[in-house]
């Protein structure tokens, strides 16, 4: 069990002394405090942290969806300062359009790009999720977990070299969700993107993560990074192992032992919860 | 690999299905309350329905004829059979300056209205200057303004399409309006994640999003029309369905009357049902 952290061999995109500031009507609010990290190329890295803390702050930030109040986001060394076609997005709740059936959810980053749509790849992946003969269903129509996995073709469909993942699993249940973990891991070993997931759930991040990010709470700050060394691919059985369970309590002891060790944040009494969660 | 045997084992929730769909939106009709699900199918609705029609009108003629109520009262279903086979031509005429009137006005109005909903709804600075006008136009009996019209435009189409423009108009926008203002966040940021422009962002998330309200809207635009047009007409000038109306009841030609109220229903029954066809196919995701 690691404490101290390996820093990447080749670093694809870097988050340097990130503070974001919201104006909120009962004030200034600092999401982001001196918040940095460096993602490695290939790499598949966690972000937890407890709610409200700023994650979907981070993500944003680094998918060029909102600009920082200082500090700098780099992708390949060059700075990102809006959205960036190497960054692929998934969101929280599958965010489907209702109104499209899944090919033509599909189809809506090559629309607004105005490009051709690699169809052989869109296949391959829709057959690696198993949506294949559901191209032409609607969102309602599918469950959570097939909403989710097509959300991850259709972030995946433009081969993005990043993709951030903001709770992606956050609403489905505890065995699709294991399901979708397996699922994207061997995506992952297949494709090699680069990936910062966010998550609520830390076994989640254990099983999926080659380091976890630990932020403390608002305003989010860089508590601790763990490097989880298990060998890849991983099985479920891991997560009944003694290191696993190690791991997940020191992560969890990370996120409660320092509740609020700010001195800047002024607007404790604001509220909760995010905005654009 | 696992993914196979992944999708036969996560159960697919119909979720369509249920009826705690009805979440979104202010439907003011049930659409499928006049086609049925799917439409009247079924041999035996079918049957039903005829066998309820033919209940209906021929208890009308019995009661009508076996009361003694006098023509100028209310005339069988029979009489009104006569009056529109004899007098199918001549009001056929009519029908035709109605459906100009209606058409173009509503045409005039729907455009400008949705045209102003999607503009406004992007600046909430003009909207909150303009609302109080389009409350006024709506809640304003646009028949009242006719006579002026008519002194103005004198008594050819103008006046009246000008007076269906006004009514459909409004209704078209704050409508649609309603509709362009849901906002959802995480659509808008998905497609700009995408590198979306304002303009593509209006396009593809916005106007879908905006198309049931829409749909209900311009439905809502032509029935107002239809009734602003046959009220005009009542109102002013020699001809349309509106200014029949006046002409037989004056001359206590009754059947003749309810002739033209029948063909005026069954236009508001068109309209009903073209909207309907039309929200089924565009707007149905939501329902
Ligand atoms: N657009 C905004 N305007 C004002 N305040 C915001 C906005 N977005 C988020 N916040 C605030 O910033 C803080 C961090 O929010 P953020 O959504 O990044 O947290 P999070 O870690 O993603 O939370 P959760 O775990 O609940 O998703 C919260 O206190 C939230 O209320
Ligand atoms: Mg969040």
């Amino acid at each position: 069990m690691a404490l101290a952290t390996t820093s990447p061999a080749r670093v694809k995109m870097s988050v340097k002394s990130a503070i974001k500031i919201y104006d909120t009507k009962s004030g200034p609010l600092s999401a982001l405090d001196n918040y940095s990290m460096d993602i490695g190329d290939g790499e598949f890295a966690c972000v937890v942290g407890p709610s409200g803390c700023g994650k979907t702050t981070l993500l944003w930030s680094m998918a060029g969806l909102h600009s920082l109040s200082s500090g700098h986001i780099t992708l390949d060394d060059q700075p990102v300062t809006g959205p960036h076609p190497q960054i692929g997005m998934v969101f929280q709740e599958a965010n489907l359009l209702p109104w499209r059936n899944l090919a033509r959810n599909i189809r809506l980053p090559f629309e607004i790009k105005r490009e051709k749509p690699d169809q052989t790849w869109i296949d391959h992946l829709l057959e690696r999720v198993g949506l294949t003969d559901f191209v032409g269903k609607f969102p309602r129509e599918l469950s959570g977990g097939m909403q989710q996995r097509a959300s991850i073709v259709r972030a995946l469909s433009f081969k993005p070299s990043v993709l951030l993942m903001d709770e992606p699993f956050g609403a489905l249940d505890a065995f699709t969700r294991d399901e979708m973990n397996m699922l994207l891991e061997e995506i992952w070993l297949e494709t090699r993107k680069t990936i910062v997931f966010i998550t609520h759930n830390i076994a989640e991040a254990v099983f999926l993560s080659d380091r976890v990010f630990v932020m403390t709470a608002r305003p989010g700050r860089l508590a601790k990074v763990f490097d989880i060394p298990f060998p890849r691919p991983r099985s479920l059985d891991i997560m009944a192992t003694r290191e696993v369970f190690d791991l997940v309590n020191a992560i969890k002891a990370e996120i409660q032992h320092r509740p609020t060790m700010t001195t800047s944040n002024r607007t404790a009494g604001a509220r909760e919860g995010s905005a654009h969660g | 690999m696992v993914d196979k045997q992944l999708a036969d084992k996560i159960p697919t929730f119909e979720r369509g299905r249920g009826n705690g769909q009805a979440d979104q939106g202010v439907s003011i009709t049930n659409w499928s309350a006049l086609m049925g699900r799917g439409g009247a199918r079924q041999f035996g609705e079918i049957l039903a329905i005829i066998l309820v029609a033919v209940v209906m009108i021929g208890g009308a003629e019995g009661l009508l004829r076996g009361l003694n109520v006098p023509q100028y009262v209310m005339p069988p279903p029979s009489a009104i059979a006569v009056a529109f086979y004899t007098d199918f031509q001549f009001i056929w005429e009519h029908l035709l300056h109605t459906l100009v009137e209606l058409s173009a006005g509503y045409v005039l109005g729907a455009v400008i209205g949705l045209i102003l909903a999607a503009v406004i709804t992007q600046f909430p600075f003009i909207e909150k200057i303009v609302a109080p006008y389009i409350l006024m136009l709506i809640t304003m009996p646009m028949l009242a303004l006719v006579p002026l019209l008519i002194l103005r435009f004198g008594f050819g189409y103008e006046p009246r399409i000008i007076a269906v423009a006004l009514a459909s108009g409004p209704m078209v926008m704050i409508n649609s309006a309603t509709g362009f203002r849901r906002v959802d966040l995480a659509k808008i940021a998905l497609a700009r994640s995408f590198g979306a422009s304002t303009f593509q962002i209006f396009l593809k998330i916005r106007v879908p999003m905006a198309l049931p309200m829409i749909v209900v809207g311009l439905m809502i635009g032509a029935i107002f029309g239809l009734l602003t047009a046959v009220g005009a007409e009542m109102v002013g000038g020699g001809f349309g369905l509106g200014n029949r109306l006046t002409t037989f009841s004056s001359m206590i030609q009754m059947p003749q009357f309810f002739a033209v109220i029948l063909i005026l229903s069954f236009l508001g029954i068109l309209i009903y049902v073209i909207f309907f066809l039309i929200g089924k196919k565009w707007a149905s995701w939501q329902a």
